[in-house]
């Protein structure tokens, strides 16, 4: 199949044009796999709804990385463990207050050694000015331990968690389809030392790679999606040599070479189109992967730092938070969660659907 | 079948030098200075220097690439930084509760997900077929992580049914207390998607000729399934075990973190927070090897199966 050509290729070939054939001419390219798909996948409902969801999900993330919305998700709005608006607020508290001291106030400013100072201070305490601001009682959906809003936590802890996932696919991706374009199109020694690489990153069990790395890279955004992606890229490197052993000695690519297309050129305009398919299915597997291991990489503290908030974070907080019997933050974080990940998974699917019709049904 | 075992294994040299390097280079270009990891935060320089020379950290990187492959070799991995306590005995003591939490897991998973999956697969399209699918996907896409601390929380703090979390010296004790609790949460979890790979494994077979062939011979529903289809489907069936074999020694670490059992994978996140290096590269390299050993024994495994297969 060649490369996919642009929609107005085949648009002006079907438009009659004066001193032509009129409407029934031969198409001058067959629609490239990236039309085909499309064609197949918006006959998917399944898969359009969960493509409508992610991309919703991307406009929020969009929303909460240019702070328009939960900026201030690290504020205490709320008084500690708010309960969502619709619960009402919390009933107050058993204990009574301190009683009130009774009898008359003795004046002891004659053997209170600090007597003399307390107008002065008293006067420099009057320059600061402190704002008192109201807590609120209750949150649209609850407040954490110290009073954070929980939805502007989900809606933040969202943005890092999806990102890490994407950022994580996206390095493991680069590795995985170089590694794999060079080991499938050399072979030789290039391919042995490569597949021998690959034989070293899968013989140990991806959460001790995983731990091994979070020791030493320690924790952060960027480190955790740098951890998974090291850890992540060797799925698609298999992948991705076979379909290159498999293509380089097509005939288009044979013919690209008697033309003097370079290797570099053959490799990644020839052949990588080719291929892009396959690797975009794989890389959105990795998305879904990668963010259940943030968010058990954050759970365990060893994902994103103190200062961020993420759906694992919020988990790990939840824990203690659900025997007070505040489930809030545990529900809004699942929820988020579970919904991101359906869609991605069904839309996953539906990608896989539509790009390779072979691989239907097969799991 | 003995040459091909010798070769196997000679072939596992190379990858088995390459997860030592690698794990070695890891530490020692990224990692933080040990002896300082060692001393503490209130250490002078000279204690400092003094774990240096004692742990040969002045001593050029391939003479300490030496001690290490030596330390392999004669299966002397050191000791615990934190505890002290020899890395070999480690391993010893905490594979058994690892062992009695993991082993359950795996036997009932794949004991549960077989016969529902023939089922499912026999009835393709059917209610039950479809309620499968719905409840892997809804299953698989929330953390792991939810259903412990929700279990916990019904089962344990709730209802009372189960302990929270704890173990004991007893085996016994372990299995009828401690264990169901975490074994009941992974199926949870684990039963549908098995389910959901089996009914592809029972499906590719029960689209091939000689059930047709089968079937027209006369016979029984039953000899159909049981004799044919299952005996074929076993082959990707033991490949899927093999390949979580290896995770039963570590996969459970999250469990073990949980119910605070004192288990390898329990050790492995106490030793990741100490940053105790000799544990974890240990560790790494000893699972490493497991893996592989398992994998040969999951090709010969093939052979004994399914007599087509060729072993080269």
């Amino acid at each position: 199949m060649p490369p996919s050509s642009g929609p107005a290729v085949g648009m002006s070939a079907v438009l009659p044009t004066p001193g032509t054939a009129p409407a029934n001419a031969f198409p001058l390219r067959s629609e490239g796999v990236w039309q085909a798909a499309w064609k197949r996948l918006r006959k998917d409902r399944l898969g359009m709804v969960s493509m409508a969801i992610v991309a919703l999900f991307v406009l929020m993330i969009v929303l909460t990385a240019t702070g328009l919305v939960a900026k201030g998700w690290q504020r205490e709005v709320g008084v500690p463990s708010a309960p969502p608006t619709f619960l009402g607020p919390a009933a107050a508290t058993e204990s009574a207050a301190a009683l009130a001291p009774t009898g008359p106030v003795a004046d002891i400013s004659a053997v209170d050694p600090l007597a003399p100072r307390y107008a002065e201070w008293a006067e420099r305490a009057a320059k600061y000015k402190t704002v008192e601001t109201p807590k609120a009682e209750t949150l649209p959906f609850g407040g954490d331990r110290v009073g954070r809003d929980v939805l502007s936590k989900a809606m933040k802890g969202t943005q890092t968690s999806v990102f890490v996932g994407l950022m994580g696919a996206i390095v493991a991706t680069l590795i995985g389809t170089v590694l794999g374009a060079l080991g499938g199109f050399f072979g030789g020694k290039v391919g042995d030392f490569l597949e021998w690489l690959y034989s070293v990153f899968t013989s140990i069990p991806d959460i001790l790679l995983i731990l091994s790395f979070a020791v030493i890279f320690g924790r952060g955004i960027g480190s955790v999606a740098m951890i998974l992606a090291l850890v992540g890229w060797t799925g698609l490197y298999r992948q991705v040599r076979a379909e290159f052993i498999k293509h380089s000695t097509r005939d288009y690519v044979r013919s690209a070479e008697a033309i003097g297309a370079s290797t570099t050129s053959r490799m990644f305009r020839h052949i990588l189109p080719n291929v892009s398919h396959v690797i975009l299915v794989r890389m959105s597997l990795l998305v879904v992967g990668f963010i259940k291991y943030e968010v058990i990489l954050s759970y365990l503290g060893l994902g994103v730092g103190v200062e961020d908030v993420s759906w694992g974070t919020m988990l790990a907080e939840a824990q203690s938070e659900l025997i007070l019997g505040n489930w809030w933050q545990l529900v809004a974080a699942t929820v988020f969660m579970a919904v991101f990940v359906t869609a991605f998974s069904l839309m996953t699917d539906a990608l896989r659907d539509a790009l390779d019709p072979k691989l239907r049904g097969l799991e | 079948m003995t040459a091909y075992l010798i070769r196997r294994l000679w072939q596992m040299i190379p990858t088995l030098f390459g997860v030592v390097l690698l794990v070695f280079f890891l530490f020692k270009a990224f990692g933080n200075d040990p002896a300082e990891i060692l001393a503490g935060l209130n250490a002078s320089q000279q204690t400092v220097e003094a774990i240096r020379t004692q742990l040969g950290l002045n001593d050029p990187w391939y003479v300490q690439l030496g001690i290490y492959f030596k330390g392999i070799a004669t299966f002397d991995w050191g000791r615990s930084w934190a505890t002290n306590e020899s890395v070999a005995h480690l391993f010893a003591t905490r594979l058994p509760a690892t062992l009695t939490v993991m082993l359950p897991i795996l036997v009932l998973d794949t004991l549960l997900a077989l016969p529902i999956a023939m089922w499912v697969a026999y009835r393709r399209g059917s209610l039950g077929d479809r309620a499968i699918m719905i409840a892997s996907t809804l299953a698989l896409s929330i953390s792991f992580l939810v259903y412990i601390i929700v279990g916990q929380y019904v089962f344990g703090f709730q209802l009372g049914w189960f302990p929270v979390q704890g173990w004991s010296d007893s085996v016994l004790t372990n299995l009828v207390t401690y264990v169901p609790l975490p074994v009941m949460l992974a199926l949870l979890v684990g039963v549908a998607p098995q389910t959901r790979l089996y009914r592809t494994f029972f499906l590719d077979e029960l689209g091939h000729d000689y059930v047709r062939t089968a079937r027209a011979k006369g016979m029984t529903e039953k000899t159909v399934l049981f004799r044919h289809v299952l005996r074929n489907a076993m082959v990707p069936i033991l490949t899927n075990i093999g390949l979580a074999l290896p995770g039963i020694f570590v996969g459970s670490f999250l469990i073990e973190v949980f119910f605070s059992i004192p288990g390898l994978g329990r050790e492995v996140i106490l030793a990741v927070n100490r940053s105790d290096y000799p544990v974890i590269q240990a560790l790494t390299v000893y699972l490493a090897f497991i893996t592989m050993l398992i994998n040969l024994a999951v090709d010969v495994l093939y052979k004994l199966v399914d007599p087509r297969v060729v072993l080269k």
